[in-house]
């Protein structure tokens, strides 16, 4: 048989042997047989010596050719058992995905400041300024500059925390009007901002009366501000917070502080305008209070009236969070139960 | 106020159904609080005439009737009040009705006799018993003779009408009445309104030679007064009845029940007395003299004040003038003489009279909010007209008057122009011309300019700004149109300050810890504990409760409660953050400095409870842990330490550190102390206050990339038993000073203290981790490096290397 003859029985036999292996030890086994120092084809390729030099090349490239076939087919078995053996390992790692993963700690914001901080982004893109201003604050700032003389009935209708005769607890966002218009330099440009904040009232706690509760006051002064730019951005506001679905309705009113003053009523949540028990059956809610800043407030502020007007809003975020989570109870809001607190997580 | 809708009609031409009425009041004038029909929920209630009645047999006070219902056969019904009698007409709920309270009246049995329904009360057919008149709050109710038998009572007893509750806001005083509300209602829907006027007949008698008056001006700066002799005092008619139960009224007598309705109708408070108990001739409105008393109409007797306007005869008062009248001066049935008094007094002084006797009634509510002084006369004359045609009165000739206001419109100047500009409308002066047309003011159009004259019934008017709102609420706020302030462009952002403040929440959120927002008024002690800097405390001058009295100084005594509600609750795993303000004060301050803060509180475990996660209590260093993020999540210039600290009596004293950013002290954490978790009934709980408007105002690093190096770094470790004194900061303090330049950081991997070292030591384990930025580093080096640590630890801190 020639050295050929027989690299190519080797190279069959090679092939066909390499069929039944199934595990690594024996492929192993295999390839060292078969390519290895004391393999056949070591030993075939040994016998070239004896070949003539025409022939030489001929064999020694044939053999070069075998064992690359051999390497090939050893390395594809290879691949396949490699993968058989992992495809059982993988069988075998399988777990029950079903089971609850490992709690991960996941603080969330309060529900009010959810309300605010969402206030205050859409504020910020159109342009206005976020301001806070002082919670104990002068009799000045929160009443008299904005229209409430001493003796003003309105002063009635908002019960205060007196610390002294002239020093009390703000029971309105409203005095950061006074003390913003007083310090804006108009030349520079038009007063737009907003003020979130804490505010008290001398109320005694109960399902719809807190002490402290939160208001964001909001300012808009310049050349030409109209009642229109006011309805315009409370829609907007209304929609932001409750849905482009509701409608929004303004009513007359009255702050000492605006003129002509309005209140802004959202569709009832409830019953979509129906009329039931949570609207008194009008099928309004009301939502906040605002008006066109009122000559007296411009001018106990240092503004010429005759020139800069504009318009300010009141908003409640408790009373919003109220109305769009169905709370019930708005001492929830300070009591900071967890089971109360986690079931505002979703940042959406 | 309730205005009946059935009163309007008498004025005006309307038709609308009172549920779009009052939609139109509210979005045009004021709020409605309700809408409501007395007759609605009643059913079957006729009227019956009681034909014969005999005593039950088998009681001493129930008689059987029969009753025509205006059916062939009579109706047997046993009565048990003590006012039924044959022939009257009376109330009948048949069987099957439904009277008020929802309840239904069945046929039944009466100790043994067939009662085919029930003769009413009217408390029994939902009137209240506040304006039941006193003749008929004892028994059943006695319908006029001409009622028709088997008729629906309600027509008979204004029960059909509807009663529109208005929210009056302070500045409309004028819709505190039926004519007021007439004139809006007018404007509102373009209608004429017919009123009617009085048309008063008086008698010989000169009223100055019975009377004079006197008022003091700043009091009263308008007083007048009529005088009504030979009244015969007794029941109203119906009619006038109904007015005022509809309004929540009760009726009283015929004199008593002109000044209310006057006061419905005008909105003028008016008050009458009986001339006949009064001394001498002369009647004064004055404040008050010191010591002076006063027994008023509902038989309260009140210690009056200087500040207090009476009206007083020649010894005493006689009446607490603009709130209510004095009962020695009582219109009653044997009252022949009565004077009328119609004046406007000083709103502020009767609002002030009325807190301080808290005796509100609906005169002092007018007073309060304003009266028209062009209509004190108006409703004077209307009023004495009445009781002459209702009590056979004779009205002396002329009035008395103390004081008196020359009385004129108000002109107020506006241009078409400035009403466009401020309400972003585009109207013309024909369309505003129009609505102050409707408005019933006088207007004047001179190129862009209206002069427009309100009459004294709009006191509420005086400057543009008023007629603006005028033209906008008549207009519709519904057809303003919708736009946004436009004009100079400006820039939205947050303030660095604000930036941080929210980042600090948001930080705080993601490392496990719940937004809080507790009570920033405290008691006195929770204000000041955990506090940070000697302060006084704010105290409110009126406070509400005991527990809301001071204004806080910390923000952590907040929290304690929150848990504390939460353990009492069985919730016991509470993380929980607060940024809010702390209020610090001096001796020279009235107003406390306002000091931003962030604190937290944690009890129970950060971790909830899980298969794979075993329940750990948290402990000072988990809390740490997160200060420690939290304040680096800042980028703040500087070290942050920590140092054992006493001075916080309310922390543990073995478990509490201040901390301290570059040197600067900003804020402290600790175990609470066991005594005050017990105050506040809480379990172990830990908690971190710092000041965050320090932080705030730290300077923050430039941050830079920092390369990160192409050179392998060396760890070596280090196992020292030391001293149980000597802390951790103190030991790697000094491996950082020795360590040399390569040493890049030290991790603290080990801590032992126990059975396997000797008592009063620990074993502490590190891993120095040395490295060159700009070459490999060679073992020589690191040794070098290493050993010179070990040294000076065994020099300085006396350690045992392991």
């Amino acid at each position: 048989m020639s050295l050929k003859d027989r690299l190519s029985e080797l190279l069959n036999q090679g092939l066909e042997d390499l069929k039944s292996t199934s595990e690594q030890d024996e492929l192993n086994e295999l390839r060292v047989h078969l390519l290895g120092k004391k393999g056949p084809i070591t030993k075939v390729l040994r016998g070239m010596k004896d070949l003539s030099p025409e022939e030489r090349p001929v064999v020694g490239s044939f053999a070069n050719e075998v064992r690359d076939r051999l390497q090939e087919a050893i390395d594809a078995r290879k691949e396949e058992i490699d993968q058989k053996l992992l495809t059982v390992k993988l069988e075998k790692e399988k777990i029950d995905v079903t089971l609850p993963g490992k709690p991960a700690a996941r603080g969330n914001a309060h529900v009010i400041q959810q309300i605010i901080d969402q206030i205050e982004d859409l504020f910020l893109g159109m342009g206005y300024q976020v301001l806070s201003g002082p919670e104990v604050e002068e009799d000045r700032y929160n009443f008299e500059m904005m229209n409430l003389p001493k003796d003003h009935p309105a002063r009635d209708m908002q019960d205060t925390f007196y610390i002294t005769k002239d020093i009390l607890m703000r029971t309105q966002t409203s005095p950061m009007q006074a003390r913003t218009m007083e310090k804006h330099d108009f030349s520079k440009g038009p007063l737009k901002m907003i003020s979130p904040g804490v505010v008290y009232r001398r109320d005694t706690d109960d399902p719809t009366h807190s002490h402290q509760f939160h208001q964001v006051e909001g300012l808009v002064i310049d050349k030409h501000v109209t009642m229109a730019d006011l309805k315009g951005t409370l829609e907007l506001v209304a929609h932001e917070l409750f849905g482009d679905r509701f409608d929004v309705r303004l009513r007359p009113s009255y702050f000492p502080f605006t003129e002509p003053s309005v209140e802004a009523d959202i569709t009832c949540f409830n019953c979509g305008g129906k009329g039931c028990a949570v609207c008194k059956h009008t099928g309004w809610i009301e939502v906040l209070g605002a008006g066109m800043v009122h000559p007296n407030v411009l001018k106990m502020a240092g503004v010429d009236s005759d020139i800069y007007g504009g318009f300010a809003f009141g908003l409640g975020p408790d009373r919003f969070a109220m109305l769009k989570y169905g709370v019930d109870d708005i001492r929830n809001f300070y009591l900071d139960d967890e089971r109360f607190l986690n079931q505002f997580s979703m940042k959406g | 106020m309730k205005i009946s809708y059935n009163w309007l009609k008498e004025y005006l031409d309307i038709d609308v159904p009172a549920t779009e009425l009052a939609e139109k009041i509210e979005r045009s004038s004021v709020e409605v609080d309700s809408v409501t029909v007395p007759s609605d929920g009643l059913k079957k209630l006729v009227v019956g005439h009681i034909d014969s009645m005999e005593p039950h047999p088998e009681s001493d006070h129930l008689n059987v009737c029969q009753v025509n219902v205006g059916e062939e056969e009579l109706l047997q019904i046993v009565c048990g009040a003590p006012n039924v009698a044959v022939g009257q007409k009376v109330i009948v709920a048949l069987p099957g009705s439904r009277i008020g309270g929802n309840v239904k009246i069945k046929r039944s049995k009466m100790r043994g006799i067939v009662s085919n329904g029930m003769i009413c009360s009217l408390e029994e057919i939902g009137f209240s018993k506040s304006v039941v008149p006193k003749e008929w709050a004892d028994g059943i109710y006695v319908l006029p003779n001409d009622a028709k038998n088997g008729d629906e009572i309600y027509d008979y007893l204004g029960m059909n009408d509807s009663l529109i509750d208005l929210d009056v806001t302070p500045n409309r005083g004028d819709m505190l009445s039926v004519y007021g509300t007439v004139h809006d209602v007018a404007a509102m829907y373009n209608l004429k309104e017919n009123l009617d006027h009085p048309n008063l007949i008086e008698g010989k008698t000169a009223i100055g030679d019975e009377l004079t008056v006197a008022a003091d001006k700043e009091a009263a700066p308008i007083y007048k007064m009529r005088l009504v002799n030979n009244v015969k005092v007794g029941p109203s008619p119906l009619w006038l009845q109904i007015k005022l139960w509809n309004a929540g009224i009760r009726p009283i007598n015929n004199v008593v029940d002109v000044t209310n309705y006057i006061l419905m109708k005008y909105g003028q408070p008016m008050h009458a007395f009986d001339f006949g108990k009064v001394s001498g001739r002369k009647v004064e409105a004055r404040f008050a003299k010191e010591n002076e008393t006063l027994t008023t109409l509902d038989g309260e007797t009140h210690q009056l004040d200087p500040q207090d306007i009476v009206i007083a005869d020649e010894k005493q008062p006689i009446g607490l003038a603009g709130v209510m009248g004095g009962l020695n001066s009582e219109i009653e049935d044997g009252t022949t003489t009565v004077a009328l008094e119609s004046a406007v007094f000083n709103s502020t002084i009767i609002r002030k009279t009325a807190q301080r006797h808290n005796l509100h009634t609906d005169a002092s509510q007018h007073f309060e909010r304003g009266v028209n002084h062009g209509g004190v006369e108006e409703a004077l004359d209307a009023a004495a007209q009445m009781i002459h045609e209702l009590a056979q009165g004779d009205v002396d000739q002329g009035m008395v008057i103390a004081n008196d206001e020359k009385i004129a419109d108000v002109v107020v100047k506006i241009t078409l122009t400035r009403i466009n500009h401020v309400l972003g409308t585009e109207l013309t002066s024909t369309e505003v011309t129009h609505i102050f047309e409707r408005l019933n003011f006088g207007v004047e159009m001179n190129d862009d300019e209206f002069t427009v004259s309100v009459p004294s019934r709009r006191w509420d008017i005086h400057i543009e700004a008023d007629l603006i709102e005028e033209v906008a609420r008549i207009y519709g706020y519904d057809n303003i149109p919708s736009t946004l302030p436009t004009g100079r462009m400006t820039i939205g952002t947050l303030t660095p300050k604000q930036r941080i403040i929210r980042n600090s929440r948001s930080t705080m959120e993601g490392l496990g810890l719940s937004q809080a927002i507790s009570y920033a008024l405290l008691n006195d002690e929770e204000a000041k504990l955990f506090s940070m800097k000697a302060s006084l405390p704010t105290k409110l001058d009126w406070p509400m409760t005991v527990d809301h009295t001071t204004i806080r100084m910390n923000l952590i005594s907040g929290l304690l409660k929150d848990i504390a509600y939460n353990n009492a609750r069985k919730v016991e795993d509470v993380t929980l953050y607060e940024q809010g303000r702390v209020f610090y004060r001096t001796e020279n301050q009235v107003r406390p400095d306002e000091e931003e803060h962030i604190a937290g509180a944690i009890s129970g475990s950060l971790h909830s409870e899980a298969w794979n996660q075993h329940h750990t209590e948290t402990d000072f260093y988990e809390v740490k842990g997160i200060v420690v993020e939290y304040i680096q999540s800042l980028g703040l210039n500087g070290e942050i330490d920590f140092e054992a600290t006493t001075k916080y009596s309310d922390l543990h004293p073995g478990r509490a550190a201040s901390i301290s950013v570059h040197g600067h002290e900003v804020g402290f954490m600790g175990q609470v102390h066991p005594q005050i978790a017990k105050k506040f009934k809480i379990k172990p709980t830990y908690v971190f206050e710092i000041n965050l408007q320090a932080l705030i105002d730290m300077p923050k690093s430039d941050q830079q990339y920092d390369i990160i190096s192409k050179y392998p770094a060396i760890s070596r470790d280090i196992a020292i038993l030391v001293d149980e004194e000597i802390t951790h900061q103190q030991i790697v303090d000094l491996i950082q000073k020795r360590g040399g330049a390569f040493l890049n950081s030290v991790k603290l991997f080990d801590v032992y203290s126990g059975s396997h070292v000797p008592s009063g030591k620990r074993s502490l384990a590190y891993s120095l981790t040395f490295l060159d930025k700009e070459a490999t580093l060679t073992d020589d080096t690191v040794n070098k490096a290493f050993e010179k640590v070990e040294v000076s630890l065994q020099k300085e801190f006396n350690v045992e290397i392991r």
